[in-house]
């Protein structure tokens, strides 16, 4: 068996059969329309939606894996992030230190990791919900639209950060709607078109 | 003393209230009076039924009319907790919800109050058992439906915070568990309102019920006061059953958070 991630089969009753392979440090970038199936297909590799067919990672199958350990190896990012406390804070448990940093690079103000959730703006959150992803440095990172809220400039530092990842080893899977940022970023490129994935 | 037995006479009498009611709905142009007579003939009619049924099982003195009679009044009851909801389980599971949580609830706080507290010989007298089982069931399947209707409403809300968590290697048991918890605690609240002004705000109605009848008020009291606890018993099973069992049922065995199964 290989390195990285790969699936095999992978399909729900709405989409696949995927297959696709994701090296240690590789980035696979999808673009396709709404509703293709993208999110999808994301949502099914971390195991968020009930699947058929076979997904490993470094050779192990995902079903000889615990549930939490996998997502937690394999960890989706979505497009709306989603929050459970009042504050920012609670949402860190890693290192306090590492995610101001963290955030400080992505052009975050200090003060917004000691407010509250309901004050920050969309594109906050979603660097924040990102923050939070990377610092449990996991081996696959599945991106939704990481940057849909975001200016050129936040947009710039986020890549920047995640290239670091890729050439640490960690491999990204993305969806996104720029085709720029796709070039930027990835090596593989997929169209998702009606729940079929091709290669581009 | 005794109770005072109601001629036909006194019942009529009271009954002119409802129809100084229907005069202000025509007055006032409230047009309720449709509401309120069609309303006070269903209470006469049932409650006359029920009174003849009554009538009928004491006289029966079957242990298994008690049961069925009970049986009947849970499964109304269950139909009501299962029909709250405004997000409900695919295939009838609310109902198989709303059975467990107010069947258990109330058989183990009715049998264990027969069995104890009041002891009537034998312990299964439908003079006890029916009308214990009834105020028990009121409680019960309210707190059953509230716990269900906020357990199923702030999951189904909270998706996005729940998957969030699942997405960062929380299990779903830690995901869920202040929803769970706030489940149960919204069931627990009309009991704890209920003992907090029992006395104060308000005369219970057994109580009231027994005083009427001509009860000493101590003794009254002493049975209020079981019943409080075993309204509150009854209660917390049957809030914790209703929440639980919903929060198993929107799980799989890869821990994800299953909405899919709700309508």
């Amino acid at each position: 068996m290989t390195n990285g991630l790969t699936l095999d089969g992978l399909r729900s009753l709405l989409a696949g059969p995927f297959n696709l392979e994701l090296l240690p440090g590789a980035c696979a970038a999808i673009t396709g329309p709404s509703g293709s199936g993208k999110s999808l297909l994301l949502r099914m590799v971390a195991d968020l939606d009930p699947s058929d067919g076979h997904v490993s990672l470094s050779g192990r199958d995902r079903n000889e894996w615990s549930a939490p350990d996998w997502r937690k190896q394999v960890i989706y990012v979505s497009a709306e992030s989603g929050w459970w406390a009042e504050n920012v804070a609670p949402h860190f448990t890693a290192d306090w230190t590492a995610a101001r940093s963290l955030a400080e690079r992505f052009g975050l103000k200090k003060e917004l990791l000691d407010g509250a959730v309901a004050r920050l703006s969309t594109g906050e959150r979603q660097r924040l919900a990102l923050v939070r992803a990377l610092l449990l440095t996991p081996s696959v990172l599945l991106l939704d639209e990481p940057t849909s809220a975001l200016d050129e400039n936040s947009t710039e530092q986020v890549e920047t950060v995640l290239r670091e990842y890729l050439a640490a080893g960690t491999s990204i899977l993305m969806v996104t709607h720029h085709g720029e940022q796709a070039r930027r970023l990835a090596q593989q490129h997929y169209l998702m078109a009606a729940g079929k994935l091709k290669a581009a | 003393m005794n109770a005072i037995p109601l001629t036909p006479v006194d019942v009529a009498t009271a009954a002119s209230l409802l129809v100084l009611d229907a005069g202000l709905s025509l007055w006032l142009n409230i047009s309720v009076h449709r509401q309120l007579f069609i309303a006070a003939t269903r209470m006469v009619v049932q409650l006359i039924a029920i009174g003849y049924l009554l009538k009928l099982i004491f006289s029966m003195n079957s242990p298994a009319a008690t049961l069925l009679l009970v049986l009947v009044m849970v499964l109304v009851a269950a139909r009501e907790v299962a029909a709250r909801p405004d997000c409900r389980f695919i295939g009838g599971f609310n109902l198989a919800i709303g059975v467990g949580a107010v069947g258990f609830a109330t058989l183990v706080t009715v049998v264990l109050a027969l069995t104890t507290a009041i002891r009537p010989s034998p312990w299964f007298d439908a003079h006890y058992a029916i009308p214990l089982a009834g105020i028990i069931l009121g409680s019960v399947l309210n707190s059953a439906s509230l716990s269900l209707d906020s357990m199923l409403s702030s999951v189904s809300r909270e998706r996005p915070a729940i998957e969030a968590q699942l997405s960062l290697g929380s299990t779903y048991r830690e995901a869920i568990a202040p929803l769970a918890r706030e489940s149960v605690r919204r069931g627990l609240l009309p009991i704890i309102n209920q003992m907090s002004a029992a006395g104060i705000v308000t005369l219970p109605g057994i109580m009231t019920g027994q005083i009427l009848a001509g009860l000493d008020p101590m003794e009254a009291v002493k049975y209020q006061i079981l019943l409080m606890f075993l309204l509150s018993g009854g209660s917390a099973i049957a809030a914790v059953i209703a929440t639980y069992a919903a929060a198993w049922h929107l799980t799989d065995d890869r821990g994800r958070l299953r909405l899919d199964r709700l309508k």
